[in-house]
């Protein structure tokens, strides 16, 4: 007999709809990969001393041996500052998402600090939050930040990691012997630019003829393209293969398994490539962050002017940092590459001097003329130095 | 250690190339996609069956590489990979086949469990190595170093290509195959056969996601050989919609499958030989690919020639 009963649930339906709403917060849940170090949430004042939450936001997960991971160990050496406070979350996108989490960061964990450490969360997500809670600090690791035209409780810092990259290539151009590198780059922007012009730089001062062949992959992590990318710099007789990518790893490893010698960024990546891994150009946050940390609980901030909007540093201020030279590495090469890092630590090396022709014959710098490492035009480069062949126009 | 320059002959080989490294994956969850269509049902859920293959390929690798050996231990993974992909399969199989219960909404939902779920358990296998799968050396007769790269295939690209033709076998001319074509074109003539559409039905999604959870093994395990939550980037849906392009035919899987593993390498190799204007054009060549592919095909005028009759109906058996 057929029962027609609107507006009647079974038990059976009833449960079932439970099961899926559990099974859909579930994955959600897991799906954000959300990590709070602390589960206590007691909003403290911004101002005053005592206990500051920090929030931490990662593009990627925090053990890519890359960007994030290197981001990560230096918020966890934030963490060991008694009255700090972090609060992580890993795998957030550069999309609206990160809008969610530094709200929830701010609303629920109470946070007054925010590192969102991804380049594209700048613009707009920093900007539109830092007007809507103007109490909150920004911290953005990259030069987008603009004196007067920005928010006053958005800050900037960076390393001048491409110090660390001139040595690199200086490693890289002495052990070239077709005196080819290559070169897998994310995007066309100015911190990729100046890590591909300071790695050629530094190759060409030991050798003239050095050439950098780059490929740009068009994004952050694409394994499968970063993969390709090496494989078809290993086809065309290059050597040396560096990058800049989010996690570097599938660039080593291909390297490695191409028989040819990768240098590394981000973080160290020589178990990748115990064969050819020469040397690397890594972050040294952990001590940038244990102080930006001991001022936050100090009360500072970079709206009473205790923080400088602009946190810059290279070798010589431990914004970055070498990987040990692979076991491959000659005493030439590390004779050149000591002498080099001795000078940038003193401050008497200036890696963009004149004569400095672009790889279109457009003349950078005349005879004569420098950019000092702070110099802000370097903050926005949009060239590729004679030797680099590459297009920064897609 | 230093090689000679191929020049403009790198494109070809380096398509070629790209071709047979990058091509398995998209024919596996092609393959797997095709046999869960033919019986009706769709599956949009591989991606996440691709990425939960990727990661237990990995995981078991890296886990049993003690107790087996560098050699087995990635065959291991291959298997733990299609039945994590099973589980899955099995999963959809079964609420999708509940009544009043939309495929393609279970499927956005697997999606989401399935990366979740390989996010979840993937986070220890991120940092760490694991054994790879060996490669056939077919370029050793070659003194070039590239071709000799170029030639390393996959014993499971090559475990693919012969399932291609099989599985057209399959559905012409065993009887097994005529019941999941039967099931997937009239359901009502399939039942007046006497033969279950349920159980059909399971068996086929079980099957296709298996096919598509060994995909995910051939990512993590071959090429790029590495497990990180971007590791598909889409390949999974990407091959969803290539079975329409093969039109439910596994040798047209074959086909389409070659030339989007090969439409990969373009971007890359096109730069490394100079040129480099172009090149976000370039780099989203399959996608481009996949637009004109279902523009050609998708014409107002007619339903595609091969299309399982039941796909995309609610049937109220």
């Amino acid at each position: 007999m057929p029962n027609h009963r609107p507006l009647r649930l079974s038990r059976r339906q009833i449960i079932r709809s439970i099961l899926a709403t559990t099974a859909f917060g579930a994955v959600t849940k897991l799906n954000t990969g959300c990590a709070p170090s602390s589960n206590s949430s007691d909003t403290s004042s911004a101002n005053g001393s005592g206990n500051v939450a920090v929030g931490f936001i990662y593009v990627g997960p925090k053990d890519d041996f890359g960007y994030n991971q290197a981001h990560a160990e230096g918020a966890q050496a934030m963490a060991t500052v008694p009255g700090v406070k972090i609060i992580e979350q890993a795998s957030v996108p550069e999309t609206a998402a990160v809008l969610e989490t530094m709200r929830s960061m701010i609303e629920i964990d109470g946070a007054t600090v925010l590192f969102p450490t991804s380049f594209g969360y700048f613009d707009p997500y920093i900007l539109e939050l830092a007007v809507e809670f103007p109490d909150v600090q920004f911290f953005h690791a990259g030069g987008l930040y603009q004196e007067e035209v920005h928010p006053d409780n958005v800050g900037s810092y960076f390393g001048y990691i491409d110090e660390a990259q001139y040595i690199a290539g200086i490693v890289a151009g002495h052990m070239s012997q077709t005196s080819k590198l290559g070169f897998v780059a994310a995007k066309p922007i100015p911190q990729v630019l100046r890590n591909i012009n300071s790695f050629t730089l530094g190759a060409k001062s030991v050798n003239p003829e050095i050439t950098t062949q780059v490929i740009f992959t068009g994004d952050w992590a694409l394994p499968v393209k970063e993969a390709e990318a090496t494989n078809s710099l290993a086809d065309q007789g290059i050597d040396v293969v560096t990058c800049h990518v989010d996690s570097p790893k599938v660039v080593m490893e291909t390297a490695e398994k191409r028989d040819v010698f990768s240098s590394g960024y981000h973080a160290n990546q020589a178990p990748l490539a115990p064969k050819g891994y020469l040397t690397g150009a890594e972050w040294d946050w952990a001590s940038t962050y244990t102080s930006l940390g001991k001022a936050f609980v100090q009360g500072k901030t970079l709206m009473n002017g205790g923080i400088d909007h602009v946190l810059r540093g290279g070798l010589a201020e431990k914004f970055c940092k070498l990987s040990p030279y692979g076991s491959a590495v000659n005493d030439a090469a590390k004779a050149d590459a000591e002498a080099a890092k001795a000078k940038l630590l003193k401050g008497g090396l200036v890696i963009y001097q004149g004569e400095l022709k672009d790889n279109k014959g457009n003349v950078i710098l005349a005879a004569g003329e420098k950019y000092e490492q702070q110099n802000l035009a370097l903050e926005s480069m949009d060239w590729l130095i004679e030797g680099v062949k590459g297009n920064i126009d897609g | 250690m230093a090689a000679e320059s191929l020049g403009l002959w790198g494109i070809p080989l380096g398509i070629l190339a790209g071709t047979l490294r990058g091509s398995a994956p998209f024919l596996f969850v092609s393959l797997g996609e095709c046999l869960t269509e033919k019986s009706g049902k769709i599956n949009l859920g591989l991606e996440g069956v691709l990425l939960m293959g990727a990661m237990s390929a990995y995981g078991v690798s890296y886990l049993s590489q003690d107790l087996v050996g560098d050699f087995w231990a990635p065959w291991l993974g291959v298997l733990a990979a299609g039945f994590s992909g099973m589980a899955l399969g099995t999963i959809h199989g079964w609420v999708a086949q509940q009544p009043r219960v939309n495929d393609v909404a279970t499927g956005i939902a697997m999606i989401t469990l399935g990366s979740g779920l390989a996010f979840f358990f993937g986070k220890p296998f991120i940092q760490p190595q694991a054994p790879q799968l060996m490669t056939f050396d077919w370029g050793a007769w070659s003194s070039s170093p590239q071709v000799q790269a170029a030639l390393k295939v996959s014993p499971l690209f090559l475990l693919g290509v012969a399932i291609a033709p099989l599985l057209y076998a399959f559905f012409r001319s065993t009887r097994w195959g005529l019941s999941i074509r039967a099931v997937g074109d009239s359901p009502q003539a399939a039942r007046a056969m006497g033969i279950s559409i349920f159980k059909v039905r399971l068996f086929s999604i079980m099957a296709g996601s298996f096919l598509a959870g060994i995909g995910g093994a051939c990512l993590s395990l071959y090429y790029p050989g590495v497990w990180t939550e971007r590791i598909s980037s889409g390949q999974g849906l990407m091959a969803v919609a290539l079975v329409i392009f093969a039109q439910w035919n596994p040798i047209q899987c074959l086909w389409a499958s070659l030339l989007f593993g090969g439409a990969q390498a373009i971007g890359p190799t096109f730069q490394s030989v100079g040129i480099d204007s172009y090149y976000y054009l370039f780099n989203a060549a399959p996608y481009i690919l996949t637009l004109i592919i279902m523009i050609i095909t998708c014409s107002p005028q007619r339903t595609l020639s091969g299309s399982p009759g039941a796909l995309g109906k609610s049937d109220h058996t």
